[in-house]
């Protein structure tokens, strides 16, 4: 708790400790020959202004400076720079090693960039905790300030002390032949400009958009829901990202799902730019390529009933269908299904004729699913191939051994074992895609290619992100915040009566002063009022015009 | 359609050559006296925003009928961006007029909006049609109001320009940091107006030099010069006998191209500020002073403030907030760590620092005008560099 030695001002206001000018009437309670007085928040005593004892003061003083924060936004800036300066690992090549990729691609420069982490930096720890501290200092700058500003913003009086008049930055009196009427004309002026006016004793202070004090602390608050939204996301069940790759006619279970939701690619659909199209015709000159115009999935949804295990069958229900576009999404139950790539003309099936290779007569065919293949195919007449081994994607080894890159067919090739009732020993042959190769070297019977079959595939990205909505909020509070303290500037103009007749003016913006200043230029044509001095640009006119005094006066003595 | 939108985009342009002259006037010419007989300033400041506005209806003519034109809003490729972007900037200031009635603002933004979309005219011009992730309104509201805010942006930065010339002493005798600087600034200047001039003269030429090289996988390959070889590919040699061969030839692993390009702007830069040195005989910031004589610093200052603090809520809706919802539709994330939202944090970052600053009074003026100006480099850089160079999601080229 905040300890309890308190101000007592001459005015009757008890203020709290630290205060600097005092809450209802301004009267300067420190710093009596400072010139102009330092009005940022109201010379309210602020926590961290006031103690410095115990570590806890220590810690919110140093989080509740604006430089600290200035300094946090500041390396939080130039670290996010620095991963910009090579791709991140998320952009390299999926099958790559990023140790050596980077080193490769980017030399010596790369490789320090990889050992410091660099190749990772978003999600580096600190990273995350600049933007801890950033979190932090938010918020207890924030607390630090609201709550006093407030209270002072609430309690303030009409009728301010002299001191507090004589050192606002814009200060003037005037001597007006009528103050009645003065006044009057004054208030009425301010009041079409929608001042608020409050009056007591005579004086009068008119004070507007006082709410765009409060921008700031919006502004924060939302960054601060934003920030927590953010972190929301490593809680398990919060988020879900998961790709998929779905054949032409093929059902397939929804990732991250459970098993729930299922999804049928009824037609992969593409669509290219008409070369034709007399809009575009000229920039599609320029290059040979053509260019797609929308990629789709015609996709049909299935919900799993209800009750069945997982990994058995159950009844699908069709419960929507969409054709999902790239900026379109399938969206249902906080997932959302989205359309990112494709591939078109995938192989899917390969015939092959078991021929004899004296005759030429072909003995039979076979079909081969290549996402399936079966170990053995029968023939008629006793003839028989089995699947010895089977390479989607094939190619030589170091070795010079076969093997496979990956388990989709962009480069299938067969190692057959062929029987038969006029073969005492099954022959081997080895089949790729333009090569057809006896194993053993004199083989009676071969595997002829016969036919391809192609099918386009479609990848999708299921993604569920329970983080928007605080995202959303954060966001919009943000937002409304920033505006409210950008768009308006709190204006305060204090107009007091003198003892010899005279009226005080004294004037008081957060920001934007020249617009203040013509308010009391348009106060001074329309009434007896005159402007007030620009009690700091006084002093720095004073000072530019010594300075120039000096060069002026030193150039002739030269 | 198209050939209408260019002709506006061209009467735009010489509207606001127009008004740049008005301007001038409005601070050099003579002064007229009001109806009681004072000198109050003349008119001619109220005739160049006039026509600043009349340009600026004209810029948006183009804007819509190459909209209908090519069947999405234009600012999907480098052209069309940096073109609306000159734009924007010209929206700034009619804004920002409107409150601080500044002529020497108008003196010197309506050149560099014009500088702008000069700088735009060097890349390609025709509609391209839009690749899949780039068909959405979100896109077009997300590019759209970023560019509002960046075109804010700059106008602090015009301001922070004309404070610094004002109050820095650029005499011979000087010669500290921020004389350098502030020259450096009118050298840049001077270097995008020559070299957009040079690019454009070139082009008009016809000029073009092919080359078959070889690349730095070892493989042949070709390129096109647009402006002379001084730098040539790694081993290459013309295509044709008449076009120009290279001075010198480049090792495989230099993008000698892009090398080319920037020796040229560089170099015409030079030639151009050389002369306009040896013209007037005195630094280019010292040469403009006598035109700020009569401009308030405070006011400067203050007007370059209000520019970010009008500009910087918009930016961060359009460059932040609407690029996030674009992202989730079209990338199926809100945020990925891509180079050019990098960029967009950055300049989010650095005007907020510049805000907080601002908070103590030290950073006031000459510090702020500085930052002002970083500021808008960084935009520039985003705008250029992480464009063309760190291509990323966004890469328009
Ligand atoms: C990226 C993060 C931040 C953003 C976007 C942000 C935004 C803002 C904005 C727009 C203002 C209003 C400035 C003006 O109207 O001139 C403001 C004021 C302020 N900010 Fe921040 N801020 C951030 C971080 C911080 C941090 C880390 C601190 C910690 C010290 C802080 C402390 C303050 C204070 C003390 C004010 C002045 C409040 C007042 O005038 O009543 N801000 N902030």
């Amino acid at each position: 708790m905040l300890s309890m030695s308190k101000v007592s001002c001459e005015c009757g206001h008890i203020n709290p400790e630290g205060t600097e000018i005092c809450e209802s009437c301004g009267k300067p309670l420190q710093h009596e020959n400072k010139q102009v007085l330092n009005m940022r928040y109201e010379g309210v005593a602020r926590r961290s202004q006031t103690y410095n004892k115990s570590i806890v003061d220590k810690i919110w003083n140093f989080f509740s400076s604006v430089k600290v924060g200035v300094w946090i936004i500041v390396l939080t800036l130039l670290a996010s720079s620095l991963g910009t300066i090579f791709p991140q690992e998320l952009f390299i090549p999926p099958n790559v090693d990023p140790a050596a990729h980077y080193a490769q691609e980017y030399g010596v420069a790369g490789k320090v960039y990889y050992t410091l982490g660099f190749h990772n930096l978003y999600g580096s720890w600190w990273y995350m905790g600049l933007i801890a501290a950033l979190g932090t200092s938010l918020i207890i700058a924030s607390i630090d300030r609201v709550v006093p500003l407030y209270r002072a913003l609430k309690t303030q009086r009409v009728t301010r002390h002299t001191g507090f008049m004589k050192r606002q930055r814009l200060y003037g009196t005037s001597q007006p032949e009528n103050v009645d009427e003065t006044m009057a004309e004054a208030k009425e002026l301010l009041k079409s400009k929608r001042y608020n006016i409050r009056e007591e004793n005579g004086n009068l202070v008119a004070e507007k958009n006082r709410f765009s004090r409060w921008g700031p602390y919006v502004n924060h608050l939302g960054l601060i829901i934003f920030l927590l939204g953010a972190m929301l996301r490593f809680f398990p069940g919060m988020y879900v990202d998961e790709n998929v790759w779905v054949r032409d006619g093929e059902t397939v279970v929804l990732p991250g799902t459970d098993g729930e939701y299922y999804l049928e690619n009824e037609e992969f659909v593409l669509e290219l730019y008409d070369e034709e199209d007399e809009r575009f015709v000229e920039s599609m000159a320029r290059t040979s390529d053509p260019v797609v115009e929308t990629f789709q999935t015609n996709a049909v949804l299935y919900e799993r009933e209800q009750g069945d295990t997982i990994g058995v069958d159950g009844e699908l229900t069709r419960i929507d269908e969409h054709p999902i576009e790239v900026n379109d999404p399938l969206t249902f139950d906080n997932f959302s299904v989205y359309q990112v790539d494709y591939k078109l003309n995938e192989f899917s099936d390969m015939s092959f004729e078991l021929t004899n290779r004296e005759t030429d007569e072909a003995v039979g065919q076979i079909d081969i699913d290549l996402f399936d293949p079966e170990d053995t195919y029968e023939l008629d007449d006793g003839y028989a191939v089995d699947i010895h081994s089977y390479f989607p994607d094939f190619f030589f080894t170091d070795d010079g051994d076969p093997s496979t890159r990956s388990s989709v067919p962009d480069n299938p090739a067969f190692i057959f074992e062929m029987s038969g009732p006029d073969l005492e020993e099954p022959e081997i042959s080895f089949v790729g895609i333009q090569q057809n190769m006896d194993v053993n070297g004199d083989n009676q019977y071969g595997m002829n290619f016969a036919d391809l079959d192609t099918n386009h595939v479609t990848a999708l990205t299921v993604r569920k992100d329970l983080t928007l909505p605080f995202l959303i909020v954060g966001g919009s509070i943000f937002m409304i915040g920033l505006i409210q303290g950008s768009y308006w500037a709190h204006r305060r103009i204090w107009l007091q009566r003198g003892e010899d007749g005279s009226v005080h003016l004294a004037g008081h913006t957060n920001k934007n002063w020249q617009s203040l200043k013509r308010d009391f230029e348009a106060l001074s044509n329309q009434t007896e009022l005159q402007v007030p001095a620009d009690q700091i640009e006084e002093k720095e006119k004073k000072e530019e015009a010594e300075k120039e005094n000096e060069t002026s006066s030193r150039n002739e003595k030269e | 359609m198209a050939a209408l939108s260019e002709t506006l985009l061209l009467i735009a342009f010489f509207s606001y050559f127009a008004s740049t002259i008005l301007f001038a006037v409005s601070l050099t010419g003579k002064k007229w006296r009001n109806k009681e007989g004072d000198m109050s300033g003349n008119r001619w400041g109220t005739f160049g925003y006039t026509v600043a506005i009349i340009g600026f209806l004209f810029a948006m003519g183009y804007f819509f009928t190459r909209w209908a034109a090519a069947g999405h809003p234009p600012v999907s490729n480098m052209f069309e961006y940096t073109a609306f972007l000159g734009i924007t900037l010209t929206l700034g200031f009619i804004v920002i007029y409107a409150i601080y009635k500044s002529n020497v603002l108008g003196l010197f933004t309506m050149p560099i909006a014009m500088l702008i979309i000069a700088y735009a005219s060097i890349f390609p011009r025709e509609v391209e049609p839009l690749i899949p992730a780039l068909q959405s309104y979100w896109l077009h509201i997300h590019v759209i109001t970023t560019a509002i805010g960046q075109g804010i942006l700059a106008v602090s930065f015009v301001a922070g320009l004309v404070y610094l010339i004002r109050v820095i002493d650029t005499s011979k005798e000087q010669k500290n940091k921020q004389t350098f600087f502030l020259e450096f600034i009118m050298y840049c200047l001077a270097s995008v107006l020559a070299f957009v001039v040079v690019s454009n003269a070139f082009n008009l030429a016809g000029f073009e030099s092919e080359f078959n090289y070889v690349n730095e996988l070892g493989e042949e390959a070709e390129i096109t010069y647009n402006l002379p070889p001084v730098f040539g590919p790694h081993e290459g040699e013309v295509a044709d006998e008449n076009q120009m061969d290279a001075l010198i030839t480049m090792p495989d692993w230099v993008e000698s191209e892009d090398l080319n390009t920037v020796f040229w702007s560089l170099a015409s830069g030079l030639v151009l500020y050389g002369l306009l040195r040896l013209i007037f005989r005195k630094r280019l910031s010292y040469a403009l002073k006598p035109v700020l004589k009569g401009v308030s610093p405070d006011k400067a200052d203050e007007v370059s403030y209000r520019a970010i603090a009008i500009g910087f809520p918009i930016f961060t809706l359009g460059g932040l907030i609407f690029a996030m919802i674009w992202a989730q539709i079209a990338w199926t994330r809100f945020w990925g760590w891509d180079p050019k939202e990098v960029w967009a944090l950055i300049t989010f970052l650095f005007y907020a620092a510049y805000l907080h600053l601002r908070l103590s009074r030290g950073w006031h003026g000459a510090p702020s005008a500085w930052l002002a100006v970083i500021g808008f480099a960084i935009i520039m850089f985003n705008l250029i560099f992480v464009n063309l160079v760190i291509a990323g999601l966004h890469s328009y080229a």
